[in-house]
């Protein structure tokens, strides 16, 4: 990165993109209409009008508190919020109205982004709560099993909670509080977990004691596959976790172990659960009639959603011109089966390269990062939205077994929205501490003297200390 | 660390690139096959009220798209002649799917073939109601029309005349027919009602890959004697000059029953046979002794070698069924089986092909349904070429085999296939059906003998003997001299 790349804070060609974003995803709405032969509706311009007040004041927010962010970030993000708007308002019946809700939802998130955009100055203050994030993911990972806040078993996974009639995905946040979790842990122990231990050939076995993240991010991932019956999301954990330990030790092994562990727990429990036997049972026998039949767990979702995709074909069939509406859970599950019939393989392909570009930009922002921590972060989060786009695309491709997870930014959801739209607001701010000019970094005053910093200080001076001595023994 | 970030990102792009590739297979490379899964509904359900191309014979459509008059469902698909070329054609219904062309062409009759991506896109910038191609077919309607007459309404039976040179089908019919008119209107109930009346009558040709000309597999009787001659000549064993033992019943092995000649025929004059006398009087012994002699992979062999069990190339755009040389037979059953009978099976289009192989100097021409296909501005946008399926035998087998077939017309079995002037080579053959007295009468053959025009091969289902040989050999010698009249 060049010197002056770095000093120019580039919010101008944000709002160009950012209105570029607005037109593709308002003008996808408006197609869908035009499509379907009817007029603008009270709900297009309502959707449309809070998309863009919401994108407009986020980028107001980044001009005063995070004016070196990335610049392509949120844009991106606008897209594929404005295009899954249009798709879910599209697919709506005249019994259902998911395309506001979800509008409804966009404006939480966006809030919230910019919420998290004022208030946090430096992402290295999330590192003061690093023990608090863990306990309280492990709060929102049991909130859903609590008897009285569950929302109970929903369509075969038990990961909702009850806000009197409206449900809730804790597991989403958690995937934000866990990150921090490990980035702060990980930052804070990497060259014990390192160097300390001992070294069998050329295999250096770590302690057991700094196992023990892995070993519970393991179980926590595993605790979500056998009491929640979501796989999905027990990947997505496993994932962010192996690529932060990795980034942090630098070492394939680690990740090898952790891939190794995923896939052990992964085989024990298609052998154990039902459930999970099933779904492995409709990916791979997707088009055996028994399967295709079966009420529960059979493949009668997946296989509608592949027939939409090859309807599409190359160019798609045009918005509001295809049937995504034959394939169950098309809003939210399968949005990518109903995008793919309607707007062709192009039209996926420029949405998985937005996913693509999404990722990069937070893995530039992890590259640039100062300090461990937000690498950490960044890298995490980053990682995350990847993997989720991997899981889910994959599954409705039949490239892997379809899991539950949701498309981030297109399919319908409320947590799912708001989740991703705080870990876009943290990748913006991480992405300004990377891209600010170097002399403006020192930490505020205030955060010095806090006890907790200072202890993970002292700690990191002991760290070193060791690692000199490793060093110097080797 | 940031090496380590670096390497992240190169797994998560790789897990991209592994999306791209799984997407482009659904969608374009694994595309076509899933359109064609049996529960895939959604063609019908798009496309059903669409202006589809018309299906097209020398010019005149046979069936063609009209404004339904409806709002909702703007087309309505009408069928011309509709039991003449129900067959051929099939139907296109939103609840019953698509059969016959109406399902191999849809993707040309809508219009969303890749050879019409550009014709797509330009309907697309003008903003046009989109439009499918138009399908000519190799039929000549007056040769249809003649064979499909020539069955009796009321008795079961396909005719297919097919070009031997080129594969072209001139004619392909089969009774009962239906109209697809029927089944293809937006009434559902009454729709519903239609299908549900004609599943009921036996043998209609609803589904082309169980009935019909294409479909149904029978019993071939005595015109399978072809592949046994075929194969003995192909051995080395025998030649033209074979003498062949012709008793007048022969024991099966390791069975007390024995298998006899035909009764009515000139077979008990001799005790030994030529080929040429054995095929001219279809005796049934000799070809069962050659069977056993050969062996039942050998047959087997040249069966395949005839199309038994294969495919028939990608140019009949119709579900098809071959035929069957059944497997793991003891001796008796080779017996049985070399004449036709026991579990030996053939689709009528089956012989047909058998017979444009010999006809074709042993060289067998993928049978073709379709002429050209055209844009919906008119211009061709393909024109299948004539392409060879498979070499059955050598041009000098072929050749023997056609004189042969050639004096069992002129003075064997098949002399009501005759046409003056025309050297015709023929075969019968009377597959028995159980004891009922009832048979499978077919005749299959060509003419001229020498430079070999047009191929008829015709059978009737459950007939007795006398009204089977009255509606097989005649009714062929009537194509023959229509179509070499032209």
């Amino acid at each position: 990165m060049s010197a002056v790349e770095a000093v120019r804070p580039r919010r101008n060609i944000e709002l160009v993109l950012l209105i570029l974003a607005l037109l593709v995803g308002c003008g996808a709405n408006a197609m869908t209409a035009i499509n379907e032969g009817a007029a603008l509706s009270n709900d297009f311009w309502m959707e449309s009008g809070i998309l863009a007040a919401a994108s407009l004041a986020l980028h107001i927010s980044l001009r005063f508190r995070a004016k070196y962010a990335d610049p392509v970030i949120l844009p991106i993000v606008v897209t594929l919020n404005g295009l899954g708007l249009a798709m879910i308002h599209r697919l709506d019946t005249p019994d259902t109205d998911y395309g506001n809700a979800q509008a409804r939802w966009t404006v939480i998130g966006m809030a919230l982004a910019a919420v998290v955009i004022w208030v946090l100055k430096d992402h290295r203050t999330l590192r003061r709560f690093t023990y608090i994030s863990l306990i309280l993911s492990a709060v929102l990972l049991v909130l859903p099993l609590v008897p009285g806040v569950t929302a109970g078993d929903i369509n075969g996974a038990q990961v909702w909670i009850k806000f009197g009639s409206a449900t809730f995905q804790p597991g989403e946040v958690a995937k934000i509080t866990i990150g921090i979790f490990f980035a702060g842990y990980l930052s804070t122990n990497r060259d014990l977990i390192l160097l300390a231990g001992r070294r069998i050939g050329k295999l250096q076995l770590p302690r057991f004691r700094d196992l023990g993240p892995m070993i519970i991010a393991w179980l926590a991932s595993i605790g979500i596959l056998i009491f929640q019956h979501d796989l999905g999301m027990s990947i997505l954990f496993f994932g962010i976790f192996i690529s932060m330990i990795y980034v942090a030790t630098s070492r394939a092994s680690w990740a090898l172990l952790g891939i190794l562990l995923m896939f052990g727990g992964a085989m024990a429990a298609s052998i154990i659960f039902p459930h999970i036997r099933l779904r492995i049972d409709g990916w791979l026998n997707a088009f055996d009639p028994d399967v295709f039949g079966r009420q529960f767990g059979g493949s009668y979702q997946i296989v509608q959603g592949l027939f939409g995709m090859a309807n599409g074909g190359i160019i798609g069939t045009g918005l509001g011109q295809g049937r995504p509406d034959l394939v169950p859970f098309a809003h939210s599950d399968m949005i990518i089966a109903a995008f793919g019939e309607e707007l062709g393989l192009v039209g996926l392909f420029a949405i998985v390269m937005l996913y693509a570009l999404l990722v990069t930009r937070g893995m530039r922002a992890a590259i640039g990062a100062r300090d461990a921590f937000g690498k950490l972060l960044a890298c995490g989060l980053s990682a995350g939205i990847g993997l989720q786009c991997f899981v889910v695309i994959g599954g409705v491709t039949r490239l892997i077994p379809l899991t539950g997870l949701t498309t981030p930014f297109l399919a319908a959801g409320g947590s799912s929205l708001l989740a991703n739209w705080i870990i876009i607001a943290l990748m913006l701010v991480i992405s300004n501490a990377a891209r600010r000019p170097l002399d403006t970094t020192p930490l505020q005053p205030e955060e010095a003297p806090n006890p907790a910093t200072t202890s993970s200080l002292r700690k990191q001076t002991a760290a070193e200390t060791t690692l000199t001595q490793a060093v110097k023994k080797q | 660390m940031n090496q380590a970030i670096r390497h992240a990102w190169v797994a998560i792009a790789a897990m991209f690139a592994l999306i791209l590739g799984s997407i482009s297979y659904v969608q374009v490379i694994g595309a076509d096959e899933l359109a064609s899964n049996q529960w895939n509904n959604r063609a019908i359900l798009q496309t059903f009220c669409q202006d589809r191309g018309t299906i097209v014979v020398a010019g005149q459509p046979i069936v063609q798209s009209v404004a339904s008059g409806s709002e909702s469902c703007k087309y309505q698909r009408q069928y011309l002649k509709p039991d003449l070329y129900a067959g051929l054609t099939g139907y296109y219904s939103n609840i019953f799917g698509s059969t016959g062309l109406e399902k191999s062409m849809n993707a040309t009759l809508t219009g969303t073939s890749d050879q019409l991506l550009l014709d797509r896109i330009k309907q697309l910038f003008l903003g046009q109601q989109p439009q499918g191609a138009s399908v000519e077919l190799t039929i000549d309607p007056a040769i249809q029309q003649l064979a499909y007459s020539l069955i009796p309404d009321g008795m079961r039976g396909s005719i297919v005349v097919t070009n031997p040179k080129t594969g072209a089908i001139i004619a392909m019919v089969s009774k009962p027919s239906y109209d697809p008119n029927q089944i293809a209107t937006h009434d559902q109930a009454a729709a519903q009602a239609a299908m549900t009346k004609l599943q009921g009558v036996p043998g209609i040709n609803l589904n082309q890959s169980v009935s019909g000309p294409t479909g149904a597999l029978l019993a071939p009787g005595s015109v399978f004697k072809l592949v046994d001659t075929t194969a003995a000549l192909a051995s080395g064993k025998y030649n033209k000059d074979s003498v062949l033992p012709n008793p007048a019943q022969m024991p099966l092995p390791g069975s007390s029953a024995t298998l006899p000649n035909y009764a009515g025929g000139n077979c008990y004059t001799q005790n030994e046979a030529s080929f040429a006398f054995a095929l001219e009087q279809s005796c049934n012994t000799p070809f069962a002794s050659i069977a056993l002699d050969l062996g039942q992979d050998a047959i087997g062999k040249q069966a395949a070698a005839y199309g038994f069990g294969q495919d028939a190339g990608n140019l009949l755009h119709l579900d098809y069924q071959s035929g069957v040389w059944p497997t793991n037979l003891d001796q008796a059953q080779l017996a049985q089986a070399s004449i036709g009978q026991f579990n030996t099976k053939a689709s009528p289009l089956q012989i047909a092909l058998m017979t444009d192989a010999i006809a074709n100097g042993g060289v067998q021409m993928k049978p073709s349904l379709i002429k050209t296909v055209r844009a919906p501005d008119l211009r061709i946008i393909d024109e299948p070429k004539p392409e060879v399926l498979r070499t059955s035998t050598t041009p000098a087998i072929a050749g023997q085999i056609t004189d042969w077939m050639t004096q069992v017309v002129s003075n064997g079995i098949a002399k009501g296939a005759a046409v003056p002037g025309v050297q015709v080579a023929g075969k019968t053959g009377t597959a028995e059906l159980g004891t009922s007295g009832l048979n499978n009468s077919w005749f299959t053959g060509f003419a001229p003998a020498d430079n070999p025009q047009v191929q008829v091969t015709v059978v009737m289902e459950g007939v007795d003997v006398l009204t089977g040989a009255k509606l097989t050999s005649p009714s062929a010698s009537k194509i023959f001299e229509a179509v070499l009249k032209k």
